[in-house]
């Protein structure tokens, strides 16, 4: 007889596969989304630094590239701390969808 | 085989953890049970185990230091009461739930407030949904007993769930009995070598504990939890065929007392079982027949063979050392419930006894079974729900 779906639960809820969180597209639940704007950028890294998760990607060359919209929740931790340049922002919220 | 020795309840159980020589131990010491790990730690210091001994700034840690130390691939055992196990409820789930079959004596005492630190049933019964197994023990054998049993069915792999091995605050944990020890390699022997299953400290298979899981799988989880509580009652039953092999000392997932013939029954868990068979015993003498029913596995609920082993009484009188207040006692709803799928349908009574370590005198079980004699003979209940022993 075929097992029932509740049967073939890993035990006690453990999950096996390393790594596999990377699978659950968290961005979907971005309502503001922060954009780049690069001319502004000093290069300073801190979007990297204080981003709670790993979406401020970064070059093999580790310049500051795109944000990964994937994981990005849009909390505007990056926005805020970001410094820009002379007084210009390099990265700006915009709300969702617009 | 075996040592005769005179000890306090507290005594015997931290014997069995010396003699089990767990991996590690987290506890924050609380009255009754803080002697049980204060002996324990002192076989720490004096080098008599291996095991790693955290002291931790509360229940709440040390139930977590337990727990990622039980994930991580360790045999781990803790001790507690009261406020302490109070203090550990969500970590009781969480170990639960994550399968870790983790042991702890808990030695059973009243909750505030008014404050109060004597025994009575109101932790372990507050904790009787958490999923972990619960044996509760009428003396300081049956605590040392339960304590290397329940290593075994914990860490049984069709199991592995936490299990708590209950006895009564200061009435057991602190009184002196005799105690009959196992030598230590039949000890080892019994409980086995540990086996990890899905071990974190295998860093070769890295993987995770306490994932976030919503509604496409909770209620699936949930399900496989109750399956395995189904599985424990034969688990048990096993064990204690094994363990009466080695010692001669029987276990089963209750005990009853002249019961096969009797027409009324009381049931009662931990120490007031004794003096209830001593008057049980003088009623008998006079033809009166009355036998007892003392569950030792509290949680899972053997409720099927408790049916069988009540099916033939009249009246039945359930003592709860414990108040589900504005309800009954915990034990009488379960008692119920066991009288659910009797066809004969004897009359049940609940009696709340022995709150806050109040006495549990002889006086008060020929009370009960005074009013169980009426009851059978008439069929007719005055009041399902009493308190016994309350001054008046
Ligand atoms: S908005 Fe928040 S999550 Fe997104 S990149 Fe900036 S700091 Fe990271
Ligand atoms: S914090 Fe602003 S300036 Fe600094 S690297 Fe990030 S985007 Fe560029």
């Amino acid at each position: 007889m075929s097992k029932k779906y509740w049967e073939t639960l890993p035990q006690g809820s453990v999950v096996l596969e390393a790594g596999s969180s990377a699978k659950f597209k968290t961005g979907g639940w971005r309502s503001m989304r922060p954009k780049w704007i690069e001319e502004n950028c000093i290069q300073c890294m801190f979007c990297w630094m204080y981003c709670p998760d790993m979406s401020v990607k970064v070059t093999a060359e580790g310049k500051r590239a795109e944000f990964d919209y994937d994981y990005c929740k849009g909390c505007g931790i990056c926005a805020l701390e970001c410094p820009g340049k002379k007084g210009k922002k390099a990265i700006v919220m915009e709300e969702e969808g617009k | 085989m075996g040592t005769i020795v005179a000890v306090t309840g507290n005594e015997a159980c931290a014997q069995a953890l010396k003699q089990i020589n767990p991996d590690v131990c987290a506890a924050y010491p609380i009255t009754p049970a803080t002697d049980l790990m204060q002996r324990f730690s002192s076989f720490v210091n004096d080098g008599k185990v291996d095991t790693e001994l955290v002291l931790v700034e509360s229940e709440h840690s040390a139930m977590s230091a337990c727990i990622g130390a039980a994930a991580a691939g360790g045999r781990v055992a803790t001790a507690t009461s009261s406020q302490g196990l109070a203090l550990m409820w969500e970590m009781l789930h969480i170990a639960a739930g994550t399968r870790l079959p983790i042991v702890m004596p808990l030695v059973n005492r009243a909750l505030s407030a008014p404050l109060n630190i004597h025994g009575d049933h109101s932790d372990g019964m507050g904790a009787r949904d958490t999923g972990w197994i619960q044996l509760y023990s009428e003396n300081a054998q049956e605590a040392y007993d339960n304590t290397v049993q329940a290593f075994r069915i914990a860490e049984h792999l069709d199991i592995r769930l936490p299990a708590m091995v209950c006895m009564d605050g200061f009435i057991v944990s602190h009184s002196i009995e005799r105690v009959e020890y196992i030598d230590d390699g039949d000890v080892k022997k019994f409980v086995g070598k540990f086996k990890t299953v899905h071990p974190l400290l295998d860093l070769d298979n890295p993987k995770s504990y306490g994932p976030l899981i919503l509604t496409d799988m909770y209620h699936e989880y949930k399900r496989a939890q109750h399956e395995v509580m189904t599985k424990v009652p034969g688990v048990v039953l096993d064990v204690a065929a094994d363990f009466e092999k080695m010692t001669g000392r029987k276990y089963s997932l209750f005990e009853t007392y002249r019961l096969d013939d009797a027409e009324m029954a009381i049931v009662v868990m931990s120490s007031a079982a004794g003096t209830t068979k001593d008057i049980i015993d003088q009623y008998r003498d006079r033809g009166v027949k009355i036998g007892l029913l003392k569950p030792r596995m509290f949680r899972p609920f053997p409720f099927q063979e408790i049916a069988d082993a009540l099916n033939h009484v009249k009246a039945i009188a359930v003592l709860d050392r414990a108040d589900s207040f504005g309800s009954y006692g915990p034990l009488f709803s379960e008692i119920t419930g066991a009288v659910m799928s009797m066809k004969s349908k004897p009359a049940v009574i609940n009696k709340i006894f022995g709150l806050g370590g109040r006495d549990y005198l002889p006086v008060q079980a020929e009370q009960v079974i005074d009013e169980l004699i009426q009851v059978a003979e008439t069929g007719k209940v005055e009041a399902i729900k009493e308190y016994i022993g309350v001054r008046e």
